[in-house]
């Protein structure tokens, strides 16, 4: 992991006094509400439907166990509501049909990031400190500015890794932090980064989407994709750069964004996103990118070029962690045991076979645990569940773990020969669910139940589905999916990148969901990154789990032998999977 | 370049109309008056609402592509906590709106050392500049 220098963790401290300076001027009533809110925007302070949201940023998703107790202690301590706005927001719920709204937890978020629910506004500051104490913020996680960088999840391990993303993204990360000229865009601007083959990050969907890579001389690049983004008006990114140089990286970004920053429009925030000045203006964008980027490069003077010298410092912290030493065991005699172990019992089988991935050195593992079960809401983990996670952090993977964009944790360091003991106790703690990518490893926004900004709960749709689809054999049978469920068209449950999409819409003040077929993230599952498309008006609650059903019946009914879901989808078209999600539909008795 | 900015009140800020003040709205091209830089001592710009940052970057483009060596005024919806962004981008002085504590404002300015990335008045990124002698 990146190693804070005195300097890095001085600024986060800075920061901390800097928000408690704001905060203690709006309390004050100095400072008025509308110049308040975005100081604490740029903080990762939300004000949601009954009580504050904290966004705390966890750049490239990397934590390590000393953090996650941290957040752990958050948590325990400070995630509780006042009594009054609990009761307000329990009797409110309660009448939609929600009666769980956990209190003590936090909330792996599609961007890496952990959120809590509950904290209050007036214990902020002190939060902040807490978190400044372990090289943690909530800088820029809100706001129309650079959001944290996000990256794939088995960065520096993937055994299809082509250059490690992390220092670049730890680079990119220092660049854009209280950049001043791109603090106030026209809108939120998120980066992705990946350095290996398959894409992990949905590179396509973001306002810029890096990918490393090498050109035919063996020269280390970027892919530069600038305007995908979801939302109202799911667009893919386009290809701007094939190959730009690696340290050029940051000379080109400040291009991208400062055209963005000139010309994107401010007149409405629908069509604020970047990804709507590079649809509109096309070609006339990509030009002036790069008249921009030219003029940086040669008047300015390259100012931002990466050195190698501080490429080979910030790496220096992303070498694989010393482990401890272990009685040689062949990689045959690790894999006779695990098959051994797998043949005596089959949960560990099927967990061997869905949650752990290989890894660039032949001993070791990527293992996920999963934070998608029964009970709980998908990516949510109370505070004794984080310290647990610390706990199995430091047992089982040199101290780190790393928050999925599918809302889990991954332990990258972990040896083959533990993977038994492991398991054990992942399963005591009720992260061993072994459905990594299948259809219960959802991912949903925490939605109505607690967001401003939801048009209609997610929480209860991904209960409903769990609840039918409990069977592994059932869930195993059916294969990968990707189902995605956003509470409102803003899209942080990445609904049009589904295979199934469900997106919350409010017609007449009651929830109703829209269902979307065939989305893509861009991996090679599910090919070019693409939105899905609605197969009708939408549904109510209580028709989404047939309607998910009978979609499923028909991929059972059209599949050839060993065919996914989305290959049989996009094999027959969608037409046959439409029928059958609006013959779902519940009938209505006619009118007399 | 001071690490701050000249702060104006309100009422101190009037237009004379002189022919070397420049008010530049911010949706112009800043780079469409450089011919006439030279007959200008201060170029207005103009935050319509604070979160509307388009003047940032017009304020970089005067000051660090253009040379500009005269004033850079920050404008309408100026608040503390953005001045030193302002300053950072190039804006040599800001008008406060009516109202405004100008004593919390040199604090912003004494709070962060330095700052990662590089800018109009400071080039170079911390990561190429020479360390801090140890003291």
């Amino acid at each position: 992991m990146y190693q804070y220098t005195d300097f890095d963790r001085q600024f986060v401290q800075l920061r901390a006094a800097q928000f408690r300076d704001q905060l203690e001027r709006w309390q004050s009533g100095k400072l008025a509400e509308d110049e308040f809110r975005p100081l604490r925007l740029q903080n990762g302070w939300y004000v949601q439907r009954y009580a504050p949201m904290l966004r705390v940023a966890v750049p490239y998703g990397e934590l390590s166990s000393r953090q996650l107790r941290v957040l752990a202690r958050i948590a325990r301590e400070y995630d509780e509501p006042e009594a009054e706005v609990y009761k307000t927001a329990i009797a409110t719920q309660g009448k939609l049909g929600s009666h769980k709204l956990p209190t003590h937890y936090a909330h792996f978020t599609t961007r890496q990031n952990v959120q809590y629910n509950w904290i209050p506004l007036s214990k902020s500051a002190d939060v902040m400190d807490l978190l400044a104490s372990v090289d943690m913020h909530g800088i820029q996680t809100s706001g129309n500015c650079i959001r944290n960088i996000t990256s794939d999840e088995r960065a520096g391990v993937a055994v299809d890794e082509i250059a490690d993303p992390r220092p670049f993204a730890e680079i990119m990360r220092q660049w854009s932090t209280l950049h001043p000229e791109f603090a106030f865009l026209p809108r939120k601007f998120k980066i992705a980064i990946t350095g290996a083959k398959e894409d992990r990050a949905a590179t396509g969907w973001h306002d810029v989407g890096l990918h490393l890579l090498k050109n035919d001389a063996g020269e280390l690049g970027f892919r530069v994709q600038v305007g995908g983004g979801m939302g109202r008006t799911p667009i893919i990114g386009t290809v701007l750069r094939e190959f730009l140089p690696w340290n050029q990286i940051m000379n080109y970004l400040e291009a991208v964004i400062r055209v963005y920053n000139r010309y994107g429009r401010r007149d409405n925030i629908y069509k604020a996103r970047i990804k709507i000045l590079v649809k509109a203006e096309g070609q006339r964008y990509i030009d002036d990118v790069e008249a921009e980027f030219k003029q940086i490069v040669e008047h300015d003077g390259a100012p931002h070029t990466v050195t190698q010298a501080e490429l080979d410092r910030v790496s220096a912290s992303f070498v694989p962690p010393t482990l401890a030493t272990r009685v040689f065991r062949s990689a045959e005699e690790t894999d006779a045991d695990l098959r051994a172990q797998a043949a005596d019992d089959v949960m560990f089988a099927r967990w061997l076979a869905r949650n752990v991935a290989p890894h660039k050195n032949p001993a070791l593992r990527a293992v996920t645990l999963s934070f998608k079960r029964r009970l709980q809401a998908p990516g949510d983990a109370s505070a004794d569940q984080l310290d647990t996670a610390a706990r199995l952090a430091d047992r089982f993977s040199a101290g780190e773990a790393r928050v999925t964009h599918d809302q889990n944790l991954l332990l990258p360091w972990v040896h083959a020969e533990d993977l038994h003991a492991l398991w054990l106790a992942a399963r005591e703690a009720g992260f061993a669910s072994a459905n990594v990518h299948l259809l219960t490893d959802m991912i949903a926004c925490p939605g109505g139940d607690f967001c401003a900004l939801a048009n209609a709960r997610s929480i209860p749709v991904a209960e409903a589905i769990t609840e039918r689809y409990q069977d592994l054999d059932e869930l195993d049978d059916l294969g990968e999916i990707d189902l995605h469920i956003s509470g409102c068209i803003n899209s942080c449950g990445h609904h049009h990148s589904g295979h199934i999409g469900i997106l919350g819409v409010d017609k007449d003040g009651k929830e109703w969901y829209q269902v979307t077929l065939g989305g893509s993230d861009g991996s090679a599952l599910s090919g070019a990154a693409q939105a899905g498309k609605v197969v009708g008006p939408s549904f109510s609650a209580a028709e989404v789990p047939d309607v998910i059903e009978a979609v499923l019946n028909t991929y059972r009914d059209t599949r050839e032998t060993g065919e996914t879901f989305i290959d049989a989808l996009r094999r027959v078209g969608i037409e046959p999977f439409k029928a059958a999600a609006n013959g779902a539909r519940f009938k209505v008795e006619e009118a007399a | 370049m001071n690490k701050t900015l000249r702060l104006i009140a309100a009422d101190d800020h009037v237009d004379n109309g002189d022919p070397d003040v420049l008010q530049l709205p911010n949706d112009a091209d800043p780079l469409a008056i450089e011919v006439c830089l030279g007959d200008l001592t201060r170029i207005d710009l103009v935050f319509p609402k604070f979160t509307d940052g388009r003047a940032y970057s017009q304020a970089f483009l005067l000051r660090r592509r253009l040379g500009f060596k005269g004033d850079i005024r920050a404008t309408g919806d100026v608040l503390i906590d953005q001045l030193v962004q302002m300053q950072r981008t190039g804006f040599s002085s800001a008008v406060l709106k009516e109202g405004v504590d100008a004593s919390a404002a040199q604090r912003q300015f004494d709070r962060f050392a330095a700052f990662y990335q590089g800018d109009a008045v400071e080039a170079t990124p911390i990561f190429k500049r020479a360390p801090e002698p140890a003291a």
